[in-house]
């Protein structure tokens, strides 16, 4: 085997990692957007499920409680957003901001006695033979749950959405909260829960950085991914196999900047770590250029306030 | 949702308008009362030592202006654009592009500067702003692109751009290989408004931003349309307003005013051009934009507001040992509570369940 197809194994597997916390997160933000709410709060809870998940690991020394107390964060700062959005009609792009500015001191707060801490090792799935396979061995066949889970989740909130009865009322809801709620719907329950899965899901992305990615607590560790899920979301066109396939974009851009640095390219650090963000705004520009295609696609409710008595 | 109610208001309350902030201030007091005692600081004198004792010197009063400076430079023009749906939310990159380039040509001219300089970087700065901001604004009005994402991306960009440049040509030669530039001379720093303190032009400038942000849009034509805009959009459409206009018009004065806070931050406290400009006066000036309402006044007296919880924060956090992070958490609490107050602006509050109500009414 050549030098060049040994280095593609751990690379794929590589992107596959860094491909996970923005799948969460995005797919997770999918199902929000898609009942009509519009949380730009994703990097906040993401930064609270990291550190939550991280103390928690630390003080029981298990992952799986870790990754559990990241989802429960999550899904608590999804409340706050909640509560203000849906119940108290507060514009949904302050709060979202707001929710990422507390996040990120708040998550600084609870982390300050965590920094620098170790932390045991995620368990990585091994299956003889098939982990051993060359190249995509490692990839396909040797990486731990997590990233297994973010993959399921593609298909399966797929399947909720086009598939069940439930998201078929959820995307009503987000495409006409009026007439979704003429009809008999509980337009704030079901935004109110499809809010909790996103911030649940933001957590888990969070917990998996902390956990497993760069396992370790470092004050504003997403450094972005969650407004980069965010543009997945516009990406995608709000349809989750879509997600997927930004999402090893992503995972691909990212890794092959790491790389290039590691090959010590005359070309400064900092040039390739702005890559990430320039292909975000690169592929937003290229998606959203096609005013009709994200008018077809957007919920038509995305953003906007709800008053049952309005 | 039948125990509590919202009713609307025929009319949003101006009472409200005023006294939300008030009441947000005062629950967000509340909470750092109840969040220190649960951190096992004594909560009084943990409170003093944030938001009163900063206030008790002149040099403390001085310091609040300086940092009130940046943000209020920055809110008021990201208040002038959220007025008309303009969501830039990366004056934080746009302040660090007017650190570079008004900061830049003070490098430039090391040693060869004179009275022009600082009128020139003081451009420079706001053009680098300007620059930054029309990227979201480009983007936008060609594109369609959400000027929300490109806007931050572009923040991560401008910080890692700084992070170079102070570690590469901006670099004092004779510094070691320490990443920063060279203090800078004295043609290229703000003169000094109040001798003892730090308090610097770039303050003028702020209560300069103020009043023309207060006539732009309460007297101009410009003001009425990007209100329009802001309140309902389909109207601004049947009059003829020019949206991509406005676009371009609050994102480039918005990076402008962001650049000059930058630019104020590298030729004023700081000195020279080091990898952190500011302690995150971009964002906060997010928080300060509502909390003022979006009116440039409110911005001023919401800007010192934000300032001081900066400054309580170090205070804090030398005197007591508290962690400095506990600044952001303030601010995060502050514009959760207005935003949870804001209902009071449009709706009632009202008890019980609708049919009692309606009942009573016949009785």
């Amino acid at each position: 085997m050549s030098a060049e197809l040994a280095l593609l194994g751990p690379i794929l597997a590589a992107m596959l990692a860094a491909a996970t916390p923005l799948l969460f997160a995005a797919l997770g933000e999918l199902v929000v957007e898609k009942s009509g709410v519009l949380n730009l709060g994703v990097e906040g809870m993401m930064l609270v499920g990291a550190v939550c998940g991280f103390a928690v690991t630390v003080k029981t020394g298990s992952s799986t409680a870790g990754f559990a107390m990241g989802a429960a964060a999550g899904a608590a700062m999804a409340g706050l957003f909640a509560v203000l959005t849906l119940l108290l009609l507060a514009n949904q792009v302050a709060t979202g901001l707001a929710l990422t500015l507390f996040g990120v001191g708040l998550s600084a707060l609870i982390g300050q006695g965590f920094v620098g801490i170790p932390i045991p090792d995620v368990p990585e799935l091994y299956i003889p033979g098939l982990t051993d396979i060359p190249v995509i061995g490692k990839a396909l066949f040797g990486q731990d749950a997590l990233v297994y889970l973010a993959l399921a989740m593609v298909p399966a909130v797929h399947w909720f959405m086009y598939g069940t009865r439930k998201g078929l009322v959820l995307r009503a809801v987000g495409e006409n909260h009026a007439a979704a709620h003429a009809l008999g719907y509980k337009v704030i329950r079901i935004r109110f829960l499809a809010v909790l899965f996103g911030g649940a899901m933001s957590g888990m992305a969070g917990a998996y950085l902390s956990l497993d990615y760069t396992p370790m607590w470092a004050e504003g560790i997403t450094a972005g991914r969650g407004w980069i899920a965010l543009a997945l979301v516009v990406f995608a066109t709000w349809k989750p196999a879509r997600v997927l396939l930004g999402a090893w974009l992503f995972g691909g851009v990212t890794i092959a900047q790491l790389h290039v640095q590691g090959l010590g390219i005359d070309i400064p650090s900092q040039v390739l770590s702005m890559l990430p963000y320039l292909a975000t705004v690169l592929v937003l520009v290229l998606i959203s250029r096609d005013i009709a295609r994200i008018r077809l696609n957007a919920p038509a409710s995305l953003g906007k306030v709800f008053h049952p008595d309005a | 949702m039948s125990l509590l109610r919202l009713e609307p208001r025929g009319q949003a309350s101006r009472v409200m308008v005023y006294l939300t902030p008030v009441i947000a201030v005062a629950l967000t007091l509340v909470s750092g009362f109840l969040l220190f005692w649960a951190m096992g600081f004594d909560p009084v004198k943990a409170l003093h030592a944030f938001f009163i004792a900063p206030l008790m010197s002149v040099r403390g009063l001085g310091e609040l202006a300086v940092k009130a400076t940046p943000l209020v430079l920055c809110a008021v023009g990201l208040a002038i654009g959220f007025r008309a749906n303009v969501w830039n939310i990366g004056a934080e990159g746009q302040l660090t592009l007017g650190a570079i380039t008004g900061g830049g040509l003070a490098l430039a001219f090391y040693g060869d500067g004179g009275w022009w300089l600082l009128p020139l970087m003081i451009v420079a700065g706001m053009a680098g702003g300007a620059l930054w901001a029309a990227i979201p604004a480009f983007l936008r009005t060609r594109f369609n692109a959400s000027e929300i994402l490109t806007s931050l991306m572009l923040t991560y960009v401008a910080l890692l751009l700084l992070n170079y440049m102070t570690h590469g040509p901006y670099r004092d030669p004779e510094g070691f290989a320490f990443p920063e530039s060279r203090l800078f001379e004295a043609d290229a720093v703000m003169p000094i408004l109040i001798q003892g303190t730090r308090v610097h032009l770039g303050s003028l400038f702020a209560l300069l931003a103020v009043a023309g942000g207060w006539v732009l849009i309460a007297r101009t034509f410009i003001g009425f349309q990007i209100k329009v805009i802001g309140l309902t959009p389909a109207a601004a459409g049947y009059a003829g307003f020019n949206e991509k206009k406005i676009i371009w018009l609050t994102l480039l004065l918005s990076g402008a005013l962001a650049g000059l806070a930058g630019l104020g931050e590298v030729a004023g406290p700081i000195g020279q051009i080091t990898p952190t400009v500011s302690p995150g006066y971009g964002f906060t000036a997010i928080i300060v934009a509502f909390l003022g309402r979006l009116h440039p006044v409110g911005i001023l007296l919401a800007g010192f507001l934000m300032a001081l919880s900066f400054i309580g924060g170090e205070a804090a956090q030398i005197g007591l040992g508290l962690p400095k992070a506990i600044t952001g958490v303030f601010q995060g609490m502050l514009l959760f509570f207005l935003l949870a107050t804001d209902v009071l602006i449009r709706y009632r509050v009202r008890f019980g369940a609708q049919k009692k109500a309606a009942g009573k009414v016949m009785a």
